[in-house]
């Protein structure tokens, strides 16, 4: 574990637009005035006429990119979750889902790992935002490969989708070979006492939460459950059946978020035990990601507690 | 014509405010110094000659109120309150630190701050309902928002220009820091907002144009808005982002980005600042 390398999920963004931007002459990109941040930047110096900065108006480049994608470009808004999934929320809503626009939102500064920027600027409420909207496909990758397929995943399909990425460096666990198939879990480790459901990059907190698992003789199962919507039915009722358990693990309000999606599945299938660790209804705050991570309850320890604590609630 | 010893005085208070704003950035590694520095003279003619309030009782009902809409500008507002009373000077060593009250962007948990802020172009809607508010209890308490230029990219910004215009809220007075930078680079660039005066006076608002660095024009500029009747003011402030530290002015990279301590400790020497600032 311990060669183990680190980079950012909204790198994964950036490059990947560089290399779908090569493919695809329809793809343009969309910022607004947070372009180096976002990534986009590196989009924007290889292609400069197919990037367009917006400035500081968020709800007028959702619809310009509407606009765009009614006469068949496939536009990238770039910049921070909380301004667009939040922000310009009515007119991802009314305009692009509901006439099913071929816009494409890369929500950036996901999470509380934003650190020192503090509560204003730590999307945690995008992925409930953006999940209620019909026709949205909702990603939220777990490391730096992930989000490239996701990005390039996103480029050919046609239809709105939302991909959230973080500022900080995160492990990356997964590998280039690795399948990304949109709405499919990706079964990381197997087990049966108990399933932990991650989305995003704290992935890496729930592999070292199963290791602990694993040495108190608790046998974890862990999948990555990258796509939020659709949410991977299939995996979810299989993993309640088989182990009984389920933890989900989100960089989020555990309020309408990932967690709430599986929960809304788990209660029609196969209704078992759950707890979610995530954020508790709460803002977030200013601080390193590791102090914040403590204080909100997101690393492997957190997880193991909960997990036993769901183990203690598990029938027969 | 300004009291040229308050003039004085007042300059002295700003280059202590900028040594504030570098210390307490030298403290957090992060943070933003530019619209900081910009803002400094303006902010400082605001709180310490303009303004009515109460330090010690921030909750007084005759205060003046002031929203800072460009949130971002923390290492400038503390330093402000800090100057004023509202908190300990040593607190802005905690500045964007777990668990303190100075938060990367200003929130209510810090005395001295109305409501919290930092999603540019939210600022000017609330003021003009704060403004409407206290017209209708016939209070004469007057209301300050600070706003960054290329925040007036958002349309919500114009919106709230188009209500505070409408409503002829006389008791607002708008400053707004012209550095002409945001973060992508100029303005002009970005996304042009020229004639900018012009657009505002469009909007039924008595706009002053002033040097936002010369004191005394701060200082008359702020004493001519409580004067204007009918309308509300905007005082535009041609200033420069960064302005103090030669290195960080017209610097759009300086934008979002804290200097390394010894930048910092550059920065206090060009700034001349006392020997205490260099604690860390
Ligand atoms: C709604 C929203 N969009 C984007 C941002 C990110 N952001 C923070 S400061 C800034 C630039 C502000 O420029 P300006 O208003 O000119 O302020 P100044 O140059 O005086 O710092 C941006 C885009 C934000 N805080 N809020």
């Amino acid at each position: 574990m311990s060669e183990i390398k680190w980079k950012a999920t909204r790198d994964g963004y950036g490059d990947a637009l560089v290399e779908m931007g090569a493919q695809d002459e329809r793809i343009v990109v969309l910022g607004a005035d947070l372009t180096d941040s976002t990534r986009a930047l590196w989009f924007a110096q290889k292609y400069p006429d197919r990037f367009f900065d917006f400035g500081i108006a968020e709800q007028n480049m959702l619809n310009a990119a509407a606009g765009l994608a009614m006469v068949g470009k496939i536009p990238w808004v770039s910049t921070y979750g909380v301004f667009v999934a939040g922000r310009a929320w009515d007119q991802i809503r009314t305009t692009t889902c509901y006439s099913n626009l071929n816009v494409k939102i890369g929500g950036a500064h996901g999470g509380i790992s934003v650190g020192q920027d503090g509560a204003t600027h730590q999307a945690l409420e995008d992925v409930a935002t953006m999940r209620v909207l019909p026709n949205m496909t909702v990603i939220v990758p777990a490391d730096y490969y992930e989000t490239k397929k996701a990005v390039i995943w996103a480029c050919k399909h046609v239809g709105p989708v939302y991909v959230r990425f973080g500022r900080e460096p995160v492990p990356i666990v997964t590998k280039p070979e690795d399948p990304f198939i949109m709405g499919k879990a990706n079964l990381i480790n197997d087990g049966t006492d108990v399933t932990i459901m991650n989305n995003g990059p704290v992935l890496w907190e729930c592999m070292k939460a199963v290791q602990t698992l694993k040495e108190k003789g608790i046998s974890a199962r862990l999948l990555n459950m990258h796509t939020v919507k659709p949410i991977d039915r299939e995996a979810i009722a299989k993993a309640a059946r088989e182990t009984g358990a389920i933890v989900t693990v989100e960089e989020h309000q555990v309020m309408g978020g990932f967690g709430s999606a599986v929960a809304e599945v788990v209660v029609q299938t196969y209704p078992v035990p759950m707890r979610f660790i995530g954020i508790q209804d709460r803002f977030g705050e200013s601080g390193t990601p590791e102090e914040l991570f403590e204080e909100f309850g997101l690393t492997a320890k957190h997880i193991v507690a909960a997990v036993e604590d769901v183990l203690k609630a598990k029938r027969g | 014509m300004v009291d040229q010893a308050k003039v004085e005085e007042l300059k002295k208070i700003a280059h202590r405010i900028r040594c504030d704003i570098i210390w307490a950035l030298a403290h957090a590694q992060s943070g933003h110094p530019g619209g900081s520095l910009s803002a400094t003279d303006i902010c400082v003619a605001l709180y310490f000659y303009a303004l009515k309030h109460d330090p010690r009782n921030c909750q007084w009902e005759g205060r003046d109120r002031v929203i800072f809409s460009k949130g971002h500008v923390s290492p400038l507002i503390f330093s402000l309150l800090a100057e004023s009373g509202y908190i300990e000077r040593s607190e802005l060593r905690t500045f964007r630190k777990f668990g303190s009250r100075l938060q990367g962007h200003p929130n209510i948990e810090c005395p001295g701050i109305e409501v919290g802020t930092g999603s540019l172009g939210q600022g000017l809607s609330i003021a003009v309902g704060v403004a409407l508010g206290l017209r209708m209890d016939g209070k004469p308490n007057r209301v300050y928002c600070i706003m960054g230029d290329g925040e007036n990219q958002e349309g919500s910004t114009w919106e709230a220009i188009m209500s505070a215009g409408h409503y002829k809220l006389d008791n607002l007075c708008v400053i707004l820091d012209n550095n002409g930078l945001q973060i992508d680079g100029w303005v002009e660039d970005v996304m042009g907002l020229q004639p900018l005066a012009d657009k505002w006076r469009a909007f039924r608002w008595h706009v002053i144009e002033i040097d936002g660095h010369d004191m005394a024009q701060c200082m008359e500029a702020l004493d001519q808005a409580k004067q204007v009747k009918g309308q509300p003011t905007v005082i535009i402030a041609k200033t420069v982002k960064g302005k103090g530290v030669s290195w960080m002015e017209n610097q759009a990279e300086w934008h979002g980005k804290a200097p390394k301590p010894d930048q910092c400790r550059e920065a206090l020497k060009e700034l001349a600042c006392p020997a205490e600032y260099f604690d860390f």
